[in-house]
C-alpha cells in the first residue's frame, strides 16, 4: 500500500447509506477487549478502526524497573497461550547478552515444551475458530485434547496456562520422570484425533465455504504489514523463525515450513492444522533423545547485561515474536520493546476483510488468531 | 366416561356432554375453551421446559460432556430454576427504545406458536381445530412470529438488533416458500389440507414410503427449510452470537427474554409435528400393506406414543444439525434457497404430479 493510500484510509468519511456499528470491548468473537469500529453499508464492511489500550498494562515500561529474572514472568501475560516461547524468548535474549552458552539438555527441553505449548494454543484455536464460524461441538473438542497438554505442563512447570518455567540460563526445575512417557503417549493419542478435526470441520461444505476467498491477503501485503507467523505463510511468506533463524535445537531437528500461496482463510487454517503435525514430528524427534545434563546453567544472582542493545526473535504460536533490550550495565534494562506478533497481524485486517460481509470479519480475525493482551501489552 | 388410550374420540364427546347437563349451553361452550386453554398452556409450559433440558442434555452428550447434573436427578430440575431466575430478573427496557412495540413484539413472538399449536392433531380425536384448511392456517400463523422479531429488532434501538432483525426477516420470507411447496408435494396425494384426512390417508403406510422418490426429496427440503425458518442452527442468521452478540433479542432480558426462548422451542416441536403428519402419518402406527400380524403389533402401541416418538425423532435430528454444522453467511444462506431449494422444489412439484397421475405411488 502507498503512503497515499494509508493517510486515506485513516480518514472517517461517511457517506450517505453507511452507518457506524461498534464490534467491541465487549463481543463474543473479539475474544477479548478489542474494540473495532467498523463502518458498515448494510453488511458490507467498509473500513474497520482497530481501537486498542483497553488492556494496556505497561508491562515494558514495567520491565524498565525489574531485574531480568523477574521479566521473565511478566511476558507471560503478554501472548498467554504461549507463555513459555515468551519466556525463552527474553531468557534467550539476557543469555545472548550474558554470551551464556546454556547446556544441551536445557535446549531439548524448552524446545520441546515451546512445540507442546504451540500444540496446545493451535488446539484452542481450532475449537475457538469452529465456535466463530457457529460449530460449537469444536470448542469442546479442542479443550479435550488441550487438557492433556496443560496436565503435563502442570506435572513439569507446576503451572498449566502462566508456566514461568524458564530462567535465564536455563529452566526452572528438571522435568518430571513421568514427562517423557506422558508425552509420548499424547503424540499417540493426538495423531489419532487429529484426523478427526478434518472430519468435523475441514470437509464440511459450509465451513469450506465460509473460508474459501474470504479474507485475502496477498504476499506483498504480508511483507508490508510484517504479518508472520503461519498468517504469513498461508500468504507465501516463507518467515518461520524456527526455519530461518533457528535457536534452541530447531537446528537439529527435520521438520517442514508450512507455506501456502492461497492468501485467504482457508490457507490459514490449513497451515495452522499442518503445524499440529509438524510440531508433533519435532517433539517425536527429540523426546527420547533429551541429553544427560545440568538443567541450569550457573547464574549470578544479580544479573547485569553489559552495555549494548540485545535482539532475540522466536516463531510463537501466532508469529515472529522478537525482544529488544538496551541496556546500560544495571540491575534492569535501560529500555524494553516487544515486538508482538499480534499487533502487527491486527494491522492487516483493515486490508483483509474490507468488502466483505460481518461474518466474514469474524472468520477472518478467527484465522488471525489475535491474543488481545499479546496486541496492547 | 369411556377412556380409551386409542382413540380419544368418545372421551372429548363426554366431557362435552357432560359440560352441556352441567352448564347453560353459552357457558358451556365458555368452560370448554377455558379447559382448553389451561390444556395448552400447561401443555407449553411443560414442553418448553423439557425441550430445553433435552436440547442442553443432546448438545452435552455431543460435546462429550454431561450438560446439567447438580439441580434434581441428572439435572432434571435446572430449567425449572432458570425459570424462576428469569421470572424474578428486571425487565430491562434500553433507553431511546420504543417501549411499546419493545414490549409488544415479545408477545407477538409467542402468540404465533401457540396458534399454530392449536391445529396439531395429537392422537385420534385429540384435537382442538380441525377444520378443512388445517395444514394452510398452521403455515399461516406461524409466520407471524417474523413480525415480532422485526419489531423486537427496530423497536430495541440497537444496530446489532436492526441487522439480526433485517437478516431473519429476508430468511423467513425466502423459507416460507420452500416449506409451503415441499408440503404441497404431499397434499396433490392426500387432496386435502385438512390434518385429520392427511392422517387418515395414511392408513396402509406412510407418504414417505409410498410417496416414492419425490417425497423423499419434499421431506428432506422440509427439514432443511423449516429448520431455516425457525431460525436454529445452522441457519441462526438472526441470532449469531459470534457475530450479532445476540441478534434481535440482545436487548431482552427476565421473562420477555423467555418468550422468545419459548417460542423458539414451541416452533421447534410444532415443526417436528407437521413434518411427522404429514410424512410420517401423524398418530398412525407404522402399517405395511397386508402384513396383518406385524399391523396388529403396531396398532397394540397407542397413538399418542407413535406422534411423539416421531416428533422426537425429529427433534433430535434438527439438534444434530444445530450441534455439528458451522453456521451460513446471510447471501450463502439465500443462495441456497432461491437458487437450489426453491427450483428444486418446483421440479419435485411436477414430478410428483407426474408420479400421482401415473399412480406410481403405493
Amino acid at each position: 500500500m502507498t503512503e497515499q493510500e494509508l493517510i486515506t484510509n485513516i480518514e472517517t468519511v461517511p457517506e450517505t447509506q453507511e452507518y457506524f456499528i461498534n464490534m467491541g470491548p465487549q463481543h463474543p468473537s473479539t475474544h477479548g477487549v478489542l474494540r473495532l469500529l467498523l463502518t458498515l453499508d448494510g453488511e458490507i464492511i467498509k473500513k474497520i478502526e482497530p481501537h486498542l489500550g483497553y488492556i494496556h498494562r505497561s508491562i515494558e515500561k514495567m520491565c524498565e524497573k525489574d531485574s531480568y529474572q523477574q521479566i521473565v514472568h511478566l511476558t507471560d501475560r503478554m501472548d498467554y497461550l504461549s507463555c513459555h516461547i515468551n519466556n525463552e524468548a527474553v531468557c534467550l535474549c539476557v543469555e545472548k547478552g550474558l554470551q551464556l552458552e546454556v547446556p544441551e539438555r536445557v535446549k531439548v527441553i524448552r524446545t520441546i515444551i515451546s512445540e507442546l505449548t504451540r500444540l496446545s494454543s493451535h488446539q484452542l484455536w481450532w475449537g475457538v475458530m469452529g465456535m466463530d464460524l457457529g460449530a460449537i461441538t469444536t470448542f469442546l473438542y479442542g479443550f479435550r485434547d488441550r487438557e492433556l497438554i496443560t496436565d503435563i505442563f502442570e506435572e513439569t512447570c507446576g503451572a498449566r496456562l502462566t508456566m514461568n518455567y524458564n530462567v535465564p540460563g536455563g529452566v526452572m526445575f528438571d522435568i518430571h520422570p513421568n514427562f517423557q512417557k506422558r508425552t509420548k503417549d499424547f503424540i499417540t493419542y493426538f495423531r489419532k484425533k487429529l484426523p478427526e478435526y478434518d472430519e468435523l470441520l475441514t470437509g464440511n461444505v459450509i465451513f469450506t465455504e465460509r473460508t474459501k476467498d474470504i479474507g485475502y491477503l496477498s504476499k506483498d501485503d504480508a511483507i508490508s504489514f510484517g504479518v508472520t507467523g503461519p498468517s504469513g505463510r498461508a500468504s507465501g511468506f516463507a518467515c518461520d523463525v524456527r526455519k530461518r533463524f533457528p535457536y534452541s535445537a530447531y537446528d537439529r531437528v527435520q521438520f517442514e515450513e508450512i507455506v501456502y500461496t492461497e492468501g485467504d482463510c482457508f490457507a490459514r487454517y490449513k497451515a495452522r492444522i499442518a503445524e499440529m503435525w509438524e510440531s508433533m514430528k519435532i517433539i517425536e524427534q527429540l523426546i527420547d533423545n533429551i541429553p544427560e545434563g545440568e538443567h541450569k546453567a550457573k547464574t549470578k544472582a544479580v544479573i547485569k547485561l553489559p552495555e549494548g542493545e540485545y535482539y532475540q526473535r522466536v516463531e510463537t504460536a501466532r508469529g515472529e515474536l522478537g525482544v529488544y533490550i538496551v541496556s546500560d550495565n544495571k540491575k534492569s534494562p535501560y529500555r524494553v520493546k516487544f515486538r508482538s506478533p499480534g499487533f502487527s497481524n491486527l494491522s492487516a485486517l483493515d486490508t483483509m476483510a474490507r468488502g466483505n460481509k460481518i461474518a466474514d470479519l469474524v472468520a477472518t480475525m478467527s484465522t488471525l488468531d489475535l491474543v488481545i493482551p499479546d496486541i496492547d501489552r | 366416561m369411556n377412556f380409551n388410550i386409542y382413540d380419544f374420540t368418545d372421551f372429548v364427546n363426554s366431557i362435552n356432554v357432560w359440560l352441556n347437563t352441567v352448564f347453560p349451553p353459552a357457558a358451556a361452550d365458555i368452560a370448554g375453551f377455558v379447559i382448553i386453554g389451561i390444556c395448552f398452556l400447561t401443555f407449553i409450559t411443560l414442553l418448553g421446559l423439557s425441550l430445553v433440558y433435552i436440547e442442553r442434555k443432546v448438545c452435552a452428550f455431543f460435546q462429550q460432556r454431561l450438560g446439567p447434573m447438580r439441580v434434581g436427578f441428572w439435572g432434571t430440575a435446572q430449567t425449572i430454576a432458570d425459570i424462576i431466575k428469569l421470572i424474578f430478573k428486571e425487565p430491562l427496557v434500553s433507553k431511546g427504545s420504543d417501549k411499546f412495540l419493545f414490549n409488544l413484539a415479545a408477545f407477538i413472538v409467542i402468540i404465533a406458536p401457540f396458534m399454530a399449536i392449536a391445529a396439531v392433531p395429537f392422537a385420534k380425536g385429540l384435537h382442538v381445530l380441525d377444520f378443512d384448511i388445517g395444514l394452510f392456517f398452521i403455515t399461516a400463523v406461524s409466520s407471524i412470529g417474523v413480525t415480532g422479531i422485526l419489531l423486537a429488532g427496530w423497536s430495541s434501538n440497537n444496530k446489532y438488533s436492526l441487522i439480526g432483525a433485517m437478516r431473519s426477516g429476508a430468511q423467513i420470507v425466502s423459507y416460507e416458500l420452500s416449506v409451503i411447496l415441499s408440503l404441497l408435494t404431499i397434499i396433490i396425494l392426500t387432496g386435502s389440507l385438512q390434518l385429520s384426512v392427511i392422517v387418515e390417508s395414511q392408513r396402509d403406510g406412510w407418504w414417505i414410503f409410498k410417496g416414492n422418490i419425490p417425497a423423499v426429496i419434499a421431506f428432506f427440503i422440509f427439514i432443511i427449510a423449516s429448520t431455516a425458518e425457525s431460525n436454529r442452527g445452522p441457519f441462526d442468521m438472526a441470532e449469531a452470537e459470534s457475530e450479532l452478540t445476540a441478534g434481535f433479542h440482545t436487548e431482552y432480558s427476565g421473562i420477555k427474554f423467555a418468550y422468545f426462548f419459548l417460542a423458539e422451542y414451541i416452533n421447534l416441536f410444532i415443526i417436528a409435528a407437521v413434518g411427522a403428519t404429514v410424512f410420517f402419518g401423524g398418530w398412525m402406527p407404522l402399517h405395511i400393506g397386508n402384513f396383518e400380524f406385524f399391523n396388529n403389533i403396531m396398532d397394540f402401541i397407542p397413538p399418542i406414543i407413535w406422534f411423539f416418538g416421531k416428533i422426537a425423532a425429529i427433534i433430535f435430528l434438527i439438534m444434530w444439525f444445530k450441534w455439528t454444522f458451522p453456521r451460513l453467511r446471510i447471501d450463502q444462506l439465500l443462495t441456497l434457497e432461491w437458487k437450489y431449494l426453491l427450483p428444486i422444489n418446483l421440479v419435485n412439484l411436477l414430478l410428483m404430479a407426474l408420479v400421482a397421475l401415473s399412480g406410481w405411488h403405493l
